[in-house]
């Protein structure tokens, strides 16, 4: 039996890196490649680099203008991110503390809104904020309000019908208006939900690419999905630059997502499942 | 749904409601946001489906010309089918190798399942557009280089024709989803109760017979969650689609989405684009529903 449960152990064990090492592969391909120069990724493309180059990462920072793109990319998740926490919070505070006809009306047509996929109102979303003039950054932080609000909404309700009554009611009495019970008690107790909040929403937002292509015309503004299409124009493809640009646009993620791991997976899990 | 948002702890003394005013307040912002981005232009796509229009102007109503010009468009309809067999084989393939991982790394090997789980996930964290654009290189460089080494002609001449375009797409999609779709099954083994396992090792059953015998009916919700998440998310692909292949070779692993950004965008041809959007949206609340209906149904079977 003991010597059993060893051998499955082991088997777990080498079949696991197995597959983590298969997992990787393209990964490593693209970080080795991205260290040859030009001529040597056409002879040598699984091996490792004759004499690993930094020169194709120092051109692709500058040809993905990589500070003001980061820079670009972060504003844009940054606030819609907190623009977000709030409002999210605030909108599902106020259902779970009105229990009724009404707000299970509003609960439903949230989620009723989810199943509007993003193609079905792109082209008139443009026209929309087109004519107000508000084809930028502020409309699309607007839009993804308007576009993540659904999911937010349903996990700080969630976590919101564990928030006792009492809690309010106390206040209440001792003199304490609504906002003031919201800001100080209420979204201090709800910090587990709103790092499940961020975390899906900030992925969501870094990562996206179609409606800022649609909105964000100017390349000065430009996040960095947008900028790798620099490597990857019509014409020219330099590969040693492109691989280089693509390891540095993940990096990024990469980092954080060691620090925060736990974090994270969580916040993916239970985004996912509620 | 859930049928009763409040239970009975949120039943408050009426005086201790939340005003009307400030009730609104909090939810102003919200409300707001989803008419201006949602609720609006919904209703506004409906209607431009019905006409002819360019992004500025609305030129003429044209009824039901641009939904009955939508079911004759053959590169229309190729790219719904294309985007149906991508969907379609990448859910199962997805859910098959999310569910083995994640069978993999809740066994007990210590910490190599921390370090799987973080192996396995990474993929998922990438955008779109960077993905389609490492698989590229993978297929167009990588299976070259693959192919020099081993002559294997497998590995010849990926992304150049239809049938490694499609299987193309769906390698980059399992490769980013399983992953995710591993956290979603691992969260749910992890809370099947330890002991009803160690039971069944101890009436004699292996690691084959715990998993269908135990885990593999009371997994039922899960699929219903992980089937809805895979299904929906395959076939709205939009990025990884434009940065792997564009759509080539001549239009033949084109998606949906891709298609109708094309109508829209560089044909300009808003109206038409706008009808076909709404069609996709129609089949794909068909597919979910049905999909819902049918592992809802089997939840309950177990």
């Amino acid at each position: 039996m003991r010597i059993n449960r060893q051998i499955s152990k082991t088997v777990f064990i080498l079949s696991g890196t197995i597959l983590s090492l298969l997992w990787f592969y393209p990964l490593y391909l693209v970080v080795t490649n991205s260290l040859k120069t030009k001529a040597e990724i056409f002879t040598n493309k699984l091996g490792l680099p004759a004499s690993p180059t930094l020169a194709n990462y120092k051109d692709a920072f500058l040809a993905m203008d990589f500070y003001r793109s980061f820079a670009n990319s972060f504003i844009i998740t940054f606030f819609s991110v907190l623009v977000i926490c709030i409002c999210t919070s605030m909108a599902a505070y106020a259902l779970s503390r009105r229990p009724g006809k009404l707000s299970s009306f509003i609960y439903f047509g949230f989620a009723l809104l989810m199943l509007v996929p993003f193609q079905a109102i792109m082209i008139p979303l443009v026209s929309v904020f087109g004519s107000v003039d508000m084809l930028n950054r502020v409309g699309l932080i607007i839009m993804y309000l308007g576009l993540a609000s659904s999911m937010s909404v349903f996990l700080y309700f969630g976590a919101l019908r564990g928030v006792p009554q009492e809690l309010d009611e106390a206040s209440l009495i001792d003199g304490s208006n609504r906002f003031q019970i919201y800001l100080y008690i209420i979204f201090p107790l709800l910090k587990p939900t709103t790092i499940t909040v961020i975390v899906i929403n900030a992925l969501w937002f870094w990562n996206d690419y179609l409606l800022p292509s649609i909105v964000i015309n100017k390349d000065g503004l430009y996040t960095i999905p947008l900028k790798m299409f620099y490597f990857f124009g019509e014409y020219t493809k330099q590969w040693h630059l492109a691989l280089a640009g693509l390891v540095i646009a993940i990096l990024p993620i990469i980092i954080v997502y060691m620090f925060l791991q736990k974090h994270i997976v969580q916040g993916i899990s239970e985004g996912a499942v509620k | 749904m859930a049928p009763n948002l409040y239970p009975n702890g949120l039943k408050v003394v009426h005086a201790m409601q939340m005003k009307r005013l400030t009730y609104w307040m909090f939810l102003a912002p919200c409300l707001l946001a989803l008419f201006v981005v949602i609720i609006i232009p919904f209703a506004l796509g409906i209607y431009y489906s019905f006409t002819k229009y360019n992004g500025f102007q609305v030129f003429a109503f044209v009824g039901l010309d641009n939904y009955v010009d939508a079911f004759l468009d053959a590169r229309f309809l190729r790219s719904l089918w294309f985007t149906t067999a991508v969907s379609f084989v990448s859910v199962i393939g997805i859910n098959l190798i999310g569910l083995g991982l994640a069978l993999l790394v809740t066994q007990s090997i210590g910490k190599f399942s921390t370090l799987f789980r973080t192996v396995f996930f990474l993929p998922n964290l990438i955008g779109g557009i960077i993905l389609g654009f490492i698989w590229q290189f993978i297929f167009l460089k990588g299976f070259e280089g693959l192919f020099e080494l081993t002559g294997l002609s497998l590995f010849n001449g990926w992304l150049s024709t239809p049938g490694t375009g499609f299987w193309g797409l769906v390698i980059l999609l399992l490769w980013q989803m399983s992953g995710y779709i591993m956290i979603i099954y691992i969260s749910f083994l992890l809370n099947i109760p330890r002991e009803v396992i160690e039971a069944s090792v101890i009436d004699g059953a292996n690691v084959w017979q715990a998993f269908w015998r135990v885990k593999f009916p009371l997994l039922a919700p899960v699929f219903t969650v992980s089937l809805f998440l895979t299904l929906s998310n395959t076939f709205k692909v939009y990025d990884q689609n434009m940065a792997l292949t564009k759509g080539g070779p001549f239009h033949s692993t084109e998606m949906a989405t891709m298609n109708i950004y094309n109508t829209a965008f560089q044909v300009n041809d808003m109206g038409y684009a706008q009808a076909k959007a709404i069609i996709f949206m129609v089949i794909i609340t068909i597919i979910t529903l049905i999909q819902l209906y049918l592992t809802r149904k089997r939840e309950i079977n177990l």
